[in-house]
C-alpha cells in the first residue's frame, strides 16, 4: 500500500497510490496513514482519485484513520471515484467526512 | 486459481457463465475478482455495473475468508452466469456454517459520536442493498450462498 505525504503550507496532502483499499491492503494502509500523520498540520486531505475500488475493510481502515487523528484534526477525502462514492453513499459515511470532488478543491476550502 | 467457461442456450434467453476455484485467502480474492472482471460475462458490462458486482463479490468472498475459513484453509467456487439483464452468482465454500444458518441481517450501526464510528459491520448491508434473491443453504459440508444483480447492460 504506497502512500505519497506533502505537505502543502497548513494541509497534509496524503496520495493513496494504488488503485485499491480493500481487505488484503487494510492493515498496512491505516499502519502507513499512522506513520504520515505524525506531522502535526491542521488538515490532513487523502486524495482517492487513483483508487478505483474500496471494499468495507477498505472503508473501516479510512475511518480508523480519521479516528486515529483524534478530534482536532479531521481527514479531508477527495477525488473519489464512482465505486468509492459509491460504498461511502451506500454505509452513510459520505455525511461524516468532509468530501472535495478533486485535491484542488481541497486545497482551495479550507474547512 | 482454476477456470471454466462457456455459453449455455437456457429457454429463449442465452446465457453466459464462468466458474472460477480460489484459495480462500485475501490475497487470492483480489486477484480471483480482477480476473473475473476480465472475463465474460463481466467484462462486457459497463463500468458502474462492474463496479457494484466487484463490491458485492469482494463482500462475500472476504467474509467467507474471514469467518468460514477463520480456523482452517480451503477453496471458494464462483459461479456466474449472465442472461439477459440479471447475473446469477452462486458462490461455495466448505468451511464453517454461518451463525445459526441464516445470513446477517446488515443493518447499519448508528454513527453516532466520532470515536464510536463504526470501522466496519458495512459487509451484509452493501451485499443486501446491492443485490436481490439472498440465499444461504447449508447442504452437508458446503455453504451455498447465492443472488442476483440486475445489470444495465445485456451481453448483447
Amino acid at each position: 500500500m504506497k502512500l505519497m505525504a506533502e505537505q502543502q503550507g497548513d494541509v497534509l496532502v496524503i496520495s493513496a497510490m494504488h488503485d485499491r483499499i480493500d481487505a488484503a491492503g487494510a492493515i498496512q494502509f491505516k499502519d502507513r496513514m499512522r506513520e504520515l500523520t505524525q506531522t502535526m498540520t491542521p488538515r490532513v486531505v487523502l486524495d482517492m482519485s487513483r483508487v478505483n475500488f474500496l471494499d468495507s475493510s477498505g472503508l473501516g481502515a479510512v475511518v480508523a484513520s480519521m479516528k486515529a487523528l483524534g478530534p482536532d484534526r479531521k481527514l479531508e477525502l477527495s477525488g473519489l471515484t464512482p465505486t468509492v462514492q459509491k460504498v461511502f453513499r451506500l454505509t452513510r459515511m459520505d455525511s461524516v467526512f468532509v468530501i472535495h470532488a478533486n485535491l484542488s478543491d481541497g486545497m482551495r476550502h479550507a474547512v | 486459481m482454476r477456470f471454466d467457461a462457456g455459453t449455455h442456450p437456457s429457454s429463449s434467453v442465452q446465457s453466459v457463465t464462468t466458474r472460477i476455484i480460489i484459495p480462500a485467502k485475501e490475497l487470492a480474492v483480489r486477484d480471483g475478482l480482477s480476473n473475473l472482471l476480465e472475463r465474460l460475462p463481466l467484462k462486457a458490462l459497463s463500468q458502474d455495473d462492474r463496479g457494484t458486482i466487484e463490491i458485492v463479490l469482494a463482500e462475500a468472498l472476504n467474509n467467507i475468508v474471514e469467518h468460514a475459513y477463520a480456523r482452517f484453509e480451503g477453496e471458494i467456487e464462483i459461479s456466474l452466469s449472465l442472461a439477459g439483464h440479471e447475473l446469477k452468482c452462486l458462490i461455495t465454500d466448505w468451511g464453517l456454517p454461518m451463525p445459526d444458518q441464516t445470513v446477517p441481517a446488515g443493518e447499519l450501526l448508528p454513527l453516532g459520536a466520532f470515536e464510536d464510528l463504526p470501522e466496519g459491520g458495512f459487509g451484509w448491508h452493501l451485499i443486501r442493498t446491492l443485490s436481490k434473491d439472498l440465499s444461504y443453504r447449508r447442504i452437508g459440508d458446503q455453504n451455498l450462498l447465492s443472488f442476483k444483480l440486475d445489470t444495465k447492460q445485456s451481453q448483447h
